[in-house]
C-alpha cells in the first residue's frame, strides 16, 4: 500500500526528471506561460547559447503588463512599450510559440488567459516569469513564478532546478458572512500568517469554504499565495474544476476528456496525506478586509482601527507601523473607514474576472462614483471584456462613472499609462500595496475586494460595502 | 559551460536596513521597460534614493563613504513580492557581489543564486555587529566565506548560512543550472513520455 500523499507530492513526483548535483530536483514544467516583460532577456540568452525552444507546443504567450488600456492601435505612444511588444511578437514567430496577441481576441493577463483557454489543468506543472503564477494552483496544478534565467531554462529544456517545498494545509471551514469575498479570505490568511509566513511552503487551501468556491474565487485566493511568502498555492481538483474546464479550447475532448478527468482526480491529495503544517481558520472570523500599510500583511477588518505604534508587539512591528503610517499618511489608532480616496481601480489578475464585475455591477447600478474620484474598470482579458459587454455590465459601470477600459494589468503595477499621480490614495482590487507600486513614487494603495472598491468609489471614502450597498 | 567557483566574497559593505524590502523597491516597475538587463544598476533602489527631479534623498547608497561597497546588508524577508530577476540584476549591475540579510523571499533567493550572487543569511544581532563595524569604518574589509559559512570582519567572526543546495552550487561552480539541465535531455524525454498532456 503506497503511503498517502498530498497533491503537491504527487505532481512533484510525476514531473521529477532527476536529482541534480547540488541536491535540487530537475523538474519538468509541462506548461510555460510567457509575457513581454520577463521574456525578452531570456530569448536573448537562448540565442547567445545557440539554443531552441524545447517544447514550443507547451509554451504560450500573451501581452499584458505594458499594454495601454485606452489605446488599441499600434504603435503605442510609449516607444519602450512598443519595443517590448515587437520583441515578443518576433520571438514567438521565430520559435513557433502560440501568441495570444491583441488581434486574436484572446489577449489578457497571463493568469486569466491560461485558465480561460483551458491550458491550465489539474496535476500539471506550470511556470511563468511572474510571481502571481500561483493563481493556476486553483486547478490543482503546481505553478511557480520564476525569474528570467529560469524562463531561459524552461524555454531551453522545459525543466528547471528547484528544491522541494513543504506543504501547509490551510482549512477554512464554516460559512462566510454576507459581503465577505475570496479576496477577504486571502487577505485574512496573509494577515494571520504574515508576509513571510509561507517561505519554504506550498499552501494547500481546503475546507468547506474552498469546496463551495467557484473557480474564479479559488483563483483569487491562490493568486495571492506569493504575498504570504508561499512559492505556490493550490486547491485540490473536484467537480467544480472539471465543469469549468469542459469545452474550453485547450481542454481534452471526447474519450480523452474522460481519461483526463480520471487522471486529474488521481492527483488530489489523499485523505490521510501528511502535512508539514496545518492551519484552521473559522470562516465567520473573516470580515471585509483592507490594508492600511505598505505590504499585504498589514491589513485590518474594515471596522478596526489603524494600528498605533504604541500597541506594537515587537520592535520590528513598531518600526514597520511607523514606516507604513508615515508613507500612507494615515493617523495612528484611528478608524480606516472614512479615509478619503481619489482613485478606484477594479481589475488585475487577482480580481479582473467576470464574476468580479458582475458583483460590482449588481450593486453600483443606479449609483454614481463620488465627485472627484477617478474610477477605472479594467477587464482581465479580452474575453472577460466581451462577456461583460454582452451582459451590459460595461454600460452599468460606465453610467455609474467608471471608465471601461481594454484588457491588461493596468494600474496594478502601472507599467502602462494608468498611474497614480502624486500621493493619490487608491482603493484597489489588485494584490500589492508596496511603496510606489501603482506608478507614483508617493502613491498610496489600499487593497480590498471589488465590492469594497465600488463602495469606496461611490462614497469617495474607504467604506463598508455591506452598509453602502445594504448587503445582507 | 565553465562557471567560477564562488567560495568567498571580499569587499566593503553598506547597510540598507529594513524588513520586507520588496523587489518593487529594489527596482521600480517602470525601469523594467527594457529588453536587456544592461543599465539597471543605475536605478537600484531608485525611488528611495532619488526625488522625481533626480536630486538625491538621504540613503546609504548615496553616501560617499560607502561608494564602492560590494556587499549589501539588509533585514528580514529581503526581496519579497514580484519575481522580477531585474531586482538581483540591478543589485549585481550596481556592483554588489553578495548580500547578507536575515532572510530572503524564496524567488529572489533562487534568482540571485542563479546569477552567482551569494545571499548569506545571518542572525539579526550579527548583521547589526557587521553594520556597526562598517559604520565606524566604511573601509573595513568584510569577507563572506561561502565554504565555511561565516563572515569575518575586523577580527570578528559570525555565522552566515546558505541553503545547502545553493552553497554547493556556488562553491562548485554550478550556480547557473542551464548546463546541467541540458545534460538531462534524455531523462526529460523519459519523464515527458509518461505525461499525456505533453503530447504534441
Amino acid at each position: 500500500m503506497p503511503s498517502a500523499k498530498s497533491l503537491f507530492q504527487k505532481v512533484w513526483d510525476a514531473h521529477t526528471v532527476r536529482t541534480l548535483a547540488n541536491g535540487q530536483t530537475q523538474l519538468l514544467i509541462g506548461t510555460h506561460l510567457i509575457h513581454e516583460v520577463t521574456s525578452p532577456q531570456a530569448f536573448g540568452m537562448l540565442r547567445d547559447l545557440g539554443l531552441k525552444v524545447s517544447m514550443p507546443h507547451r509554451t504560450f504567450a500573451t501581452v499584458d503588463h505594458i499594454v495601454p488600456t485606452d489605446q488599441l492601435v499600434e504603435p503605442y505612444a510609449d516607444p519602450l512599450a512598443q519595443a517590448m511588444m515587437d520583441e515578443l511578437r518576433k520571438n514567438c514567430a521565430q520559435f513557433g510559440i502560440t501568441f495570444f496577441d491583441r488581434a486574436s481576441g484572446k489577449q489578457g493577463i497571463v493568469h486569466i488567459v491560461g485558465p480561460e483557454q483551458g491550458i491550465t489543468q489539474p496535476g500539471t506543472t506550470i511556470a511563468c516569469g511572474d510571481s502571481h503564477t500561483s493563481t493556476h494552483g486553483a486547478f490543482g496544478a503546481i505553478a511557480f513564478g520564476i525569474g528570467t534565467s529560469q524562463v531561459r531554462d524552461v524555454l531551453a529544456t522545459q525543466t528547471m532546478a528547484l528544491s522541494a517545498l513543504k506543504v501547509r494545509r490551510i482549512e477554512v471551514n464554516g460559512q462566510l458572512r454576507p459581503g465577505v469575498y475570496a479576496k477577504d479570505v486571502i487577505l485574512h490568511i496573509i494577515r494571520t500568517l504574515g508576509v513571510n509566513g509561507g517561505t519554504g511552503y506550498a499552501y494547500e487551501y481546503a475546507g468547506s469554504v474552498f469546496d463551495g468556491f467557484t473557480m474564479e474565487q479559488r483563483m483569487t485566493v491562490c493568486n495571492m499565495s506569493i504575498e504570504g511568502g508561499a512559492r505556490a498555492g493550490y486547491v485540490n481538483p473536484d467537480e467544480t474544476t472539471f465543469a469549468y474546464l469542459q469545452g474550453r479550447p485547450y481542454a481534452p475532448k471526447g474519450a480523452e476528456w474522460d481519461a483526463a478527468v480520471a487522471r486529474w482526480k488521481s492527483f488530489a491529495s489523499d485523505p490521510d496525506a501528511k502535512y508539514d503544517d496545518v492551519v484552521k481558520i473559522d470562516a465567520v472570523d473573516i470580515a471585509p478586509t483592507v490594508t492600511w500599510g505598505i505590504n499585504p500583511g498589514q491589513a485590518i477588518a474594515i471596522n478596526e482601527n489603524v494600528p498605533h505604534p504604541d500597541t506594537a508587539t515587537s520592535v520590528d512591528d513598531k518600526a514597520g507601523i511607523i514606516e507604513a503610517l508615515a508613507y500612507m499618511k494615515l493617523p495612528a489608532g484611528e478608524p480606516i473607514k472614512g479615509t478619503k480616496i481619489s482613485v478606484a481601480f477594479l481589475g488585475s489578475c487577482t480580481n479582473g474576472r467576470l464574476s468580479d464585475f458582475q458583483e460590482v455591477a449588481k450593486y453600483v447600478k443606479g449609483r454614481k462614483v463620488a465627485a472627484g474620484v477617478k474610477a477605472i474598470a479594467v477587464p482581465g482579458s479580452q474575453i472577460v471584456a466581451l462577456q461583460c459587454e454582452k451582459l451590459g455590465l460595461d454600460k452599468i459601470l460606465a453610467e455609474a462613472g467608471f471608465e471601461w477600459r481594454a484588457a491588461g494589468c493596468s494600474m496594478c503595477l502601472a507599467m502602462n499609462p494608468d498611474k497614480l499621480v502624486g500621493d493619490q490614495l487608491c482603493a484597489s482590487s489588485s494584490n500589492r500595496n508596496f511603496k510606489g507600486r501603482q506608478g507614483s513614487t508617493t502613491g498610496r494603495t489600499i487593497l480590498m475586494s471589488p465590492l469594497m472598491v465600488a463602495a469606496a468609489a461611490v462614497t469617495g471614502t474607504v467604506a463598508d460595502a455591506r452598509e453602502v450597498f445594504s448587503v445582507n | 559551460m565553465s562557471l567560477a567557483k564562488i567560495t568567498s566574497v571580499t569587499g566593503r559593505a553598506v547597510n540598507v536596513p529594513g524588513n520586507d524590502i520588496d523587489t518593487d523597491r529594489i527596482i521600480p516597475a517602470r525601469f523594467m521597460k527594457c529588453v536587456t538587463f544592461d543599465g539597471l544598476g543605475e536605478y537600484l533602489f531608485n525611488d528611495v534614493r532619488r526625488q522625481l527631479d533626480g536630486t538625491e534623498k538621504p540613503h546609504p547608497l548615496n553616501e560617499a563613504r560607502f561608494k564602492g561597497a560590494t556587499i549589501l546588508l539588509s533585514g528580514a524577508n529581503f526581496g519579497c513580492g514580484s519575481s522580477r530577476e531585474h531586482a538581483p540584476q540591478a543589485i549585481a549591475k550596481y556592483g554588489f557581489k553578495a548580500v547578507i540579510a536575515e532572510s530572503y523571499a524564496e524567488i529572489f533567493f533562487g534568482n540571485s543564486t542563479t546569477l552567482g550572487l551569494p545571499c548569506a543569511s545571518a542572525a539579526r544581532e550579527d548583521i547589526a555587529r557587521i553594520a556597526a563595524a562598517v559604520e565606524a569604518n566604511p573601509q573595513l574589509e568584510v569577507v563572506i566565506d561561502v565554504t565555511n559559512q561565516e563572515v569575518r570582519f575586523g577580527g570578528q567572526k559570525v555565522k552566515a548560512t546558505f541553503r545547502e543546495s545553493a552553497r554547493d552550487a556556488l562553491i562548485n561552480g554550478r550556480w547557473d543550472a542551464i548546463g546541467e539541465l541540458l545534460d538531462g535531455r534524455d531523462a526529460v524525454k523519459v519523464t515527458a513520455a509518461k505525461l499525456p498532456y505533453l503530447v504534441a
